[in-house]
Formats: structure tokens, sequence, C-alpha cells
């Protein structure tokens, strides 16, 4: 039961590559052909997660039974 | 024949009644004080249930009994929850009971001990059992009061501390009649919804009755039961409610529990930077190292090799040509002396110079004599010395 588009990686998977990224290029023993790449990598995902912690708008939805025995989810407006 | 003034038997008015009663008297909850209890050698209970103006029998059986979490006696104020029966034999009503609750901090509190007990010695409240929030939770479930301080507080901390998550809501009435079915319920249709990473269960502060759903057993199970992990925020930090016990985490208060599932927005923002800083580095020091390797490299013997050794065969080609040279002009001077000497021995070997030595040359005519044997007798001769010729006769 989707409740959207299909989600790409998650905040966290994402986040866990930038750290191991970050972790490789620290430890200096990548090849500079892999270094570049990684850093190509890491700034996009860097960029990737903080554009997703750009949303200042808490969303809020009720969940509730629907008719029958399904559960449907509904957006509250603010109160 | 009106339909009101039909005669009907008595099982037939009776059937009626129980029909309707049991029917619109299915589930419901009723605070009473408790007298004439009688505990029957089969196990089950029979009492009374009164207040000033009415009194209404119950009865408990025995397999409902074995749950109950104090011993009920007369004078006892509980709150019962079950469902009203006709008995047509007697034409009497009664409440059969399901669950009984003690009303009173004291009861409460030895309701409370008995079930927490017996909770952790079945092993819900094991460390073990605990398991791990979620880092970056995306979406979050809430269960409580639609209209309580509790998702006030809650949405409150989530808007500052991170407001790009969404909160999932199921309402729920958290105290009175019935919360705690509604409760467990809730944390049952939350996984089977499943889309919400960790759950949020609570409501605000209340007197310890106010907060005795969240003590009562089945809500204990349901959050056991629960795949999602569960964060208890029940009323305030002093308060410990049996579903604290039972979750995954305790949150002193409904804004503690906002706080402790998701992270810093302004930190974790921090923290991207700081990773896209030290990559950076990284990457430029990287850069640089490389540089200078390269530049090493240039400067290496290994790399110059080829330049000295263009450099030494040129050295190698001057020498030998200054050997060369060398050599020519020693053979030429070598030559030039046996030259002189050679000359010199030939001049030694000049008749004139024989003759100057003292040495004279016999010819008879012109032909030179060198042999004794040659001459004869009276045979005439020319002596040539160094300085002239005498003529001399052979004797």
């Amino acid at each position: 039961m989707g409740t959207k588009k299909t989600q790409k990686d998650s905040f966290e998977s994402s986040l866990k590559r930038l750290e191991s990224i970050v972790e490789s290029l620290e430890g200096g023993k990548v090849s500079l052909d892999e270094a570049v790449g990684l850093y190509e990598e890491g700034i996009k995902l860097s960029r990737d997660c903080a554009e997703r912690l750009k949303a200042t708008e808490l969303k809020i939805r009720r969940l509730a039974k629907s008719a029958g025995d399904d559960l449907e989810v509904t957006d509250v407006e603010e109160g | 024949m009106n339909e009101t003034s039909k005669v009907l038997s008595v099982s037939d008015i009776t059937r009626q009644i129980k029909q309707s009663l049991e029917q619109r008297f299915s589930r419901v909850w009723i605070q009473g004080e408790i007298s004439n209890f009688k505990r029957h050698t089969s196990g089950h209970l029979y009492f009374t249930l009164k207040d000033e103006g009415a009194q209404l029998s119950a009865t408990m059986w025995r397999s409902r009994v074995a749950s109950l979490l104090f011993t009920p006696e007369d004078g006892m104020k509980v709150i019962a929850r079950g469902s009203i029966t006709v008995y047509p034999p007697r034409g009497n009503y009664q409440i059969d009971v399901e669950q009984l609750t003690p009303v009173g901090i004291g009861e409460l509190q030895v309701a409370f001990d008995r079930l927490k007990r017996r909770l952790a010695a079945e092993g819900l409240f094991d460390e073990s059992r605990k398991r791990p929030l979620p880092r970056f939770p995306e979406r979050i479930g809430v269960i409580t009061s639609e209209t309580g301080a509790a998702l006030q507080d809650i949405r409150t901390v989530l808007s500052r501390r991170f407001p790009s998550v969404e909160v999932v809501l199921i309402a729920v009435p958290v105290q009175g009649a019935g919360a705690s079915d509604e409760i467990a319920r809730a944390l049952t249709e939350m996984n089977r919804y499943g889309n919400v990473h960790v759950i949020i269960v609570g409501r605000g502060g209340g007197s310890m009755e106010d907060l005795w759903a969240f003590n009562e057993e089945v809500v204990a199970r349901a959050i056991a039961g629960s795949r999602i992990p569960v964060v208890s925020a029940v009323g305030h930090e002093i308060d410990f409610t049996i579903a604290d016990f039972v979750a995954d985490l305790r949150a002193p208060t409904p804004s503690a529990a906002a706080e402790m599932v998701v992270p810093d927005r302004t930190e974790l923002l921090e923290l991207i930077r700081n990773y896209e800083y030290t990559m950076r580095r990284n990457a430029l020091q990287l850069i640089a190292e490389n540089r200078e390797r390269v530049q090493g490299l240039l400067s290496s013997y290994a790399f110059n090799r080829p330049k000295d050794i263009l450099r030494e065969f040129v050295q190698k080609l001057d020498d030998l040509v200054r050997v060369q040279a060398m050599t020519a002009h020693r053979l030429y001077e070598r030559a030039h002396d046996t030259h002189l000497s050679l000359q010199k021995r030939l001049a030694g070997l000049s008749p004139q110079g024989i003759l100057q030595r003292g040495y004279a040359i016999v010819r008879r005519g012109e032909a030179v004599i060198t042999r004794a044997g040659l001459l004869k007798r009276q045979d005439e001769t020319t002596i040539q010395f160094q300085d002239g010729s005498v003529k001399a006769k052979v004797q």
C-alpha cells in the first residue's frame, strides 16, 4: 500500500552511503580515479540528503477504517 | 387490534426484553460498589454492584476470574466491563462481567503491581526484547487522543526538530471506558498498515485513574506484539505505566518521545555540511599528493635515466674522439721519430758517411771491389777516401 511515488533510496541508506564514502576518502587508500568517482557520488548524495531535509511543514495524516475493514489514510487539516 | 393491544405470553415478552436489552447493552462499563460478594466452589464469582440509587446483580465466570489483578471485596469501588444478560426463568437481568478494574489509588496500585509482576515473569519487559529505533524514520505512527495535549506537543516538537517526517495518526480515546481496547486495536491496525517506522503511543498527564488504560494488560500485549518499535509516552516524567515497561523505549513525556524518535534537522544539516567539507578536503589533498608524486617521479633518478644515459653516451663519444685524436697524434709522432731515426740510419749508410768513418771504396774501373779474391796482382785500382781518390797497383 504505497502512499506516494515509489521511494528512491531511503534517507537513511543515502546517508549511510555518504558516510562510507567519506570514510573511504578519509582512509586515503583509494586510487585517484576511484576518489574522483566517490567524490562526485558523495557530493550528489549530500546535496540530495540536504534537499530532503528542506521540507518545513510537518504533514499529519489520519489512519482510520474506511468501509469494511480497509484502512484509509486521509490528510488532517491544520487545527 | 393494533400492535400495543396484542396479548403476549410471559415467555414472549421476556424473549423480546432479552433480545432488546442484550442487543442494546452488549458492551457496557459500570461503576459501582461491590456488595454481597461470594466466591462459589465452582470458582465463579457472584456479587452485586450498587450505588445510592440502584443495584445490579453481577456474575463473573471462572475463566475470567483468572485474569483478575486484585481480590474483590465488599465495599470496594470497581468498574465492571461486560454485557447485560436476561435470565428468563427468574425474570431478572444481570451483568456478565468480563473485566473488573478497581477504582481508587490503593486498589489500582495493587492491580498495577500484580500485572507488572506477572508480565515481568513472562519476560515481556526483558531488555533483550527491546528493539532499537530507526535512526531516520520517515513516517511516524502516533496513537493518542486527537484533542489531547500529547498530539499538540508531538506536533510542535516534530515541526521544530524534523519537519520532513510524516505523522500517521490513529485517534483514540485515552481514558475512560474502553480506552484500553481502542489503544490496543490501534496498535494492531498501525501494524497492519505497516507503513510507519516507529510508533508513539501515549497521552498527556493526569491522575492514576486517567492514565489507567496504559496499565491494562490488553495494551501491554498489543505493544509486545507490535512488529514496529513502540515508544511509550504517558503522562509526566514521574508517571510509570505498564506500557512503559513493555515499550521498546519509554519517553518521560510526549514531547520527549518526539525528541527521541527524530534527529535534529539543524544538526543533521551540519553533519552533511561537514561530510561535504571532509570529502572536498580529502579529494583536494589526494590530488595534491598525486601531483607531488608525479613531480617526484619527473625529477626522480629512474625517470631521468634516459637523459643520463644519453649524456653518458655523449661523454663517452667525446672521450672516444679525444682518445682517437690523441692516439692519432701519438702515432704520427712515433712515425715521425721513426722517420728521423731511419733518416739518420740511412744517412749512416750512405757511402760518404762510411768514408768519413775511415772506410775506403776500392774500384777497378767502375766496378766496386767488395772481396779481396776479386783482385789479381798488377790490377790497377782506384781507392776512394773521403777527401779524394788515389791510384794503386795490387802487389
